[in-house]
C-alpha cells in the first residue's frame, strides 16, 4: 500500500515538474516572440512558444486521463522507435543538402544569388544535420536502446526521455532555421548562437541523467562496454559545448553574441572543441554503437576484454590533445602544434585497437559476410574507421599537412569517416533495430540492403578518389614554381582545375543519397509489416526476439 | 597486469563519470590554458587597434554570409603562401576578433592580407557577380549586399559586448559608435580628426558608390579593405624579441 502510495506520488510529482517546465517555456517563448530584437530571435520565440504549448498541452491530456503509463517491467521503446524515424528524416535531409552544395561548388549558379540559398549559408546546413541531426539522433536513439538492454532495466525518467528527444529535434531546428536566417557565430561545428547553445546544454544535461540514472538501475553487475563509450560521448561533449560557446550576447533579446575567446586562444579553444567533436560524438559514440550491434548481428562475442579497456582509456585521453594539427604553420606558438601533431599519430593505435576490436568480434563468423549484408555494412564501417584513423595521423604531421591542409583533401577525409564509419554503422544498426523495435520477422527486403551497400559504396569511392586527387593536385598547383622562379599558377587557375573533381563528387554523393533513399523505403515497408520478400534468406537475428526461435531451426 | 582491478569502475556509474572527466579534462588544460598567460604567444606589435564601427558591422556580414568557409584569414610560414599572400599572419593581427576567422578551407583565396589589393568598384563588381571579373571563380553572388541597407541601431551595444569580453573600446568609442560609422561611410567627415585618433588608418569614403544609404556592401567593403593593413611590416622585426 504505502509502495503504491509513494509511486504515486512520484507520478504526480513528475507530471507536475513536466507541466511546470513546459509553462516555463511557453511565457519565454513568448517573452522573444514579442520582444525579439531581430527576426530570427522573434522567429525563434515563435518556435519556441509552439513546441511547448504544444508539450503542454499534451502533458495535460495525458495527466487528466490518468493513464497507467507503462508497463514498468518493459523496456521503453517508443523514444527509441521515435529516434529511428529522426534519424532517417534527418539523414536524407543532410544527405540531400550536403549533394546540392557539392553541385553548387561545380555549377555556381545554383546558389541562386539569394542569401538563403548561398553555399555559406547551406553548407552549416548541411554540416549540422548529418553531424547533429542525423548523427546525433542515431546516437541518442541506439543509446537508450542499448543501456536499456546491456542493463536489463528501463529507461529511468517517465517525461525525461521524452524531452530529450523533442528538446534535441527542437535544437535541431532552431540552428538549421538560423543558418539560413544568417545567425551564426562562425565556430565550425558549433555555429548556432548563445541562445540555442543554452538550451542544447539543458537538453543534454537530461540526456546525461536519464543515461547515468539508467545505468545505476541496472540489473547487471559489470556496466557494459558500449556504454563505456555511450557514457564518454555524452560526459565529453557536454564540456566541449560548455567551454567553446561561452560568449556575451549583445542584448537577452538579441540573436547576436561575442565569443569570450579571440584570436590564437579562440583557434585551439575552438579546434579542441572540433578536433573531438570527431573523436566523441562521431568516434566514442559510434563505438559504442559498434560495440553492441557488430557482436550482437554476429552473435559472437567480443573479440578481446582487455583490448576493451586499454583502448578506451587511451583513446579518450589521447584524443582531446589532436585539436592544434588543425592549426599547423599557423600562428599557434609551435609547442602546442608539436603536441597536437604528436598525440594525433600516438592516436593511431587506441584507433586501431578499436578497429582490431570490432573486425576480430567475427571470428568464426566470416561467412557471414557473404550470406548477411547486414554485417557486411557493419564490417565495411568498422573497415572504413581504420582506413580515416589512419589517414589522419598521416595528415596530422606537419609536412603532410603542409601540403594537404586547406585543400579537398581534408573534406575527402572527413567523408571516408563520415559516409564510410559513421554512416555505415548507423545503417547497420538501423537494419538491425527496425525490425526488432517494430516486432517484425525479417526486413522487407534483403536484396534491397545489398543494393543499397553496391550503391552507397560506390558513392563513397567516387567521393574520396575525386577529393584525394583533387585536393593533392591544388596543393601541388599552390607550391609550383616555374623555372624562372616564380609562382607558376594563380589561385584561380586552381580552382579551374577542380571542375572535373567537383562533379565526380558530386555524383558520387548523388548515389550516397540514392542507396539511403532505398534504405528509407525497405525500412518504412519493414515497420509497416508488409511481408517479407525474402525472409528465408535471412538470418534468424535479422528476426525480432519474439519471433527467433521459430525462425532459427 | 591485475586485469579484475578495472572492475572498480566497471561496477559504478559514478566512478566511470569521475574516471572519464579526469581523464578528457587534461589535455584541454595542457593545450588551451598556457597560451592565456605566455606572454610569447601574441607578439607585440605596433598599429593593431580595434575594428571601427563599419569594419565591426562588415565583419558580422562576412560571419553571416559564411564567408569563412571557403576564404581563410591565416598566411601559414610556407615560402610559396609568403610570396602569393604576404608577410605570414601573426597571431597579434587576430587578438580582436571574437571570434577568429582563420578558416579551414580554400575554396577561394586566403584573404587576411586583402586590404588595399583592389578597388572599391572591382570589390563592388565582384560582390554583385564574381564571374563578371574572375570568370573561373565558383564563388555565389551577393547581389542584396548592395540592396540592402545596414542596420547598426544597436550597433554600440556591439562594441559594448566586445568591450565585455576583451577588444579594448573606450567609452568614448562605444558612445560614438553610430556616429563614428555613418562618418566613416561618407556620410559627414566634420568630426574626422576625431574620428582617426580613435581609429588611426581607418579608410573614410562611400565604399559602394551610393551615397543615399549605408549597405550591407558598404560595411563589407569597409572591412576587406582593412584586412590585414594595420601591422606596419617596414618596422616589423620578426627575428626580434618577437621571436617564438
Amino acid at each position: 500500500m504505502a509502495a503504491t502510495l509513494q509511486r504515486d506520488e512520484w507520478k504526480a510529482f513528475s507530471d507536475f515538474l513536466a507541466l511546470g517546465a513546459a509553462g516555463i517555456l511557453v511565457v519565454i517563448g513568448a517573452i522573444l516572440a514579442i520582444g525579439g530584437e531581430d527576426r530570427a530571435m522573434a522567429f525563434h520565440g515563435c518556435l519556441l512558444f509552439g513546441a511547448a504549448g504544444l508539450a503542454f498541452l499534451y502533458i495535460l491530456t495525458q495527466v487528466i486521463e490518468k493513464k497507467e503509463a507503462h508497463d514498468a517491467t518493459s523496456y521503453a521503446d517508443g523514444v527509441v522507435r521515435a529516434g529511428v524515424i529522426a534519424t532517417i528524416f534527418w539523414g536524407i535531409a543532410g544527405f540531400l543538402i550536403g549533394d546540392v552544395i557539392a553541385w553548387q561548388l561545380a555549377f555556381p549558379v545554383l546558389n541562386l544569388d539569394l542569401p538563403w540559398t548561398n553555399f555559406g549559408r547551406l553548407r552549416p546546413v548541411h554540416t549540422s544535420a548529418v553531424i547533429f541531426a542525423f548523427g546525433g539522433n542515431a546516437l541518442i536513439a541506439t543509446s537508450l536502446y542499448v543501456v536499456q538492454r546491456t542493463c536489463r532495466a528501463r529507461l529511468a525518467g517517465k517525461w525525461s526521455p521524452w524531452f530529450v528527444f523533442w528538446g534535441y529535434q527542437l535544437f535541431l531546428v532552431l540552428a538549421a532555421t538560423g543558418y539560413i536566417l544568417g545567425v551564426t557565430q562562425s565556430k565550425e561545428y558549433a555555429e548556432p548562437e548563445w541562445y540555442v547553445d543554452i538550451w542544447l546544454t539543458l537538453v543534454w544535461v537530461v540526456y546525461f541523467l536519464v543515461f547515468v540514472a539508467t545505468l545505476a538501475k541496472r540489473r547487471e553487475p559489470h556496466i557494459y562496454v558500449a556504454n563505456w563509450f555511450y557514457l564518454a560521448f555524452i560526459v565529453t561533449v557536454a564540456m566541449l559545448h560548455i567551454v567553446n560557446n561561452l560568449a556575451v550576447p549583445i542584448s537577452l533579446l538579441g540573436s547576436k553574441s561575442y565569443v569570450i575567446y579571440s584570436g590564437v586562444q579562440d583557434a585551439m579553444t575552438q579546434w579542441w572543441y572540433g578536433h573531438n567533436a570527431v573523436g566523441f560524438f562521431l568516434t566514442a559514440g559510434f563505438l559504442g554503437m559498434m560495440y553492441y550491434f557488430v557482436p550482437k548481428r554476429a552473435e559472437r562475442p567480443i573479440y578481446s576484454y582487455r583490448l576493451s579497456v586499454v583502448h578506451f582509456w587511451s583513446l579518450i585521453f589521447i584524443y582531446i590533445w589532436a585539436g592544434p594539427h588543425h592549426l599547423h604553420y599557423s600562428a599557434l606558438p609551435d609547442w602546442a602544434q608539436m603536441l597536437g601533431m604528436t598525440f594525433s599519430i600516438i592516436l593511431w593505435m587506441p584507433s586501431w585497437g578499436g578497429m582490431i576490436n570490432g573486425l576480430m568480434t567475427l571470428s568464426g563468423a566470416w561467412d557471414k559476410l557473404r550470406t548477411d549484408p547486414v554485417i557486411r555494412i557493419l564490417v565495411v564501417a568498422v573497415a572504413f574507421y581504420g582506413m580515416s584513423t589512419f589517414e589522419g595521423p598521416l595528415m596530422s604531421i606537419r609536412s603532410v599537412n603542409a601540403l594537404s591542409h586547406y585543400t579537398d583533401w581534408t573534406i575527402g577525409h572527413v567523408h571516408s569517416g563520415a559516409l564510410g564509419w559513421v554512416a555505415y554503422i548507423t545503417f547497420g544498426a538501423l537494419y538491425c533495430l527496425v525490425p526488432w523495435l517494430w516486432q517484425r520477422k525479417a526486413l522487407y527486403s534483403q536484396r534491397m540492403v545489398e543494393w543499397h551497400f553496391w550503391i552507397s559504396t560506390l558513392g563513397i569511392l567516387l567521393y574520396i578518389t575525386s577529393m584525394w586527387v583533387s585536393g593533392i593536385l591544388q596543393g601541388l598547383m599552390w607550391r609550383a614554381y616555374d623555372q624562372l622562379g616564380f609562382l607558376e599558377y594563380s589561385f584561380v587557375e586552381t580552382v579551374e582545375a577542380m571542375h572535373p573533381f567537383y562533379v565526380i563528387r558530386a555524383t558520387g554523393g548523388l548515389l550516397f543519397l540514392i542507396g539511403a533513399l532505398l534504405m528509407t523505403y525497405n525500412l518504412w515497408r519493414t515497420a509497416r509489416g508488409d511481408e517479407p520478400l525474402d525472409a528465408a534468406d535471412q538470418p534468424s537475428i535479422a528476426a525480432a526476439p519474439e519471433f527467433r526461435s521459430a525462425s532459427a531451426e | 597486469m591485475n586485469w579484475e582491478k578495472h572492475q572498480v569502475v566497471e561496477k559504478s556509474s559514478i566512478l566511470l563519470v569521475i574516471g572519464i572527466l579526469i581523464v578528457v579534462a587534461i589535455g584541454g588544460l595542457v593545450e588551451i590554458a598556457p597560451l592565456f598567460w605566455l606572454s610569447s604567444t601574441i607578439e607585440k606589435v605596433q598599429g593593431m587597434r580595434p575594428y571601427t564601427p563599419l569594419e565591426l558591422a562588415g565583419r558580422n556580414i562576412y560571419v553571416r554570409e559564411g564567408c569563412y568557409l571557403c576564404h581563410s584569414q591565416m598566411i601559414r610560414s610556407l615560402k610559396d603562401e609568403v610570396e602569393r599572400y604576404g608577410h605570414y599572419s601573426l597571431a597579434a593581427e587576430s587578438m580582436y576578433d571574437h571570434p577568429f576567422q582563420w578558416g579551414s578551407k580554400r575554396t577561394g583565396p586566403d584573404i587576411a592580407r586583402l586590404g588595399g589589393k583592389y578597388s572599391d568598384e572591382w570589390h563592388r563588381a565582384h560582390m554583385i557577380d564574381p564571374r563578371s571579373v574572375v570568370p573561373e571563380s565558383v564563388m555565389p553572388g551577393y547581389p542584396f549586399l548592395a540592396k540592402t541597407k545596414l542596420d547598426y541601431d544597436d550597433i554600440g551595444a556591439h562594441l559594448k559586448a566586445s568591450a565585455i569580453v576583451g577588444v579594448p573600446y573606450s567609452d568614448e568609442m562605444i558612445e560614438n559608435a553610430k556616429a563614428d560609422l555613418e562618418l566613416q561611410a561618407g556620410a559627414n567627415t566634420e568630426a574626422l580628426k576625431d574620428f582617426l585618433a580613435r581609429y588611426p588608418k581607418a579608410q573614410v569614403r562611400q565604399f559602394d558608390g551610393d551615397p543615399s544609404y549605408v549597405s550591407e556592401l558598404d560595411a563589407l567593403i569597409a572591412y576587406m579593405q582593412m584586412l590585414g593593413t594595420l601591422v606596419d611590416f617596414a618596422t616589423f622585426d620578426a627575428a626580434g624579441p618577437n621571436l617564438r
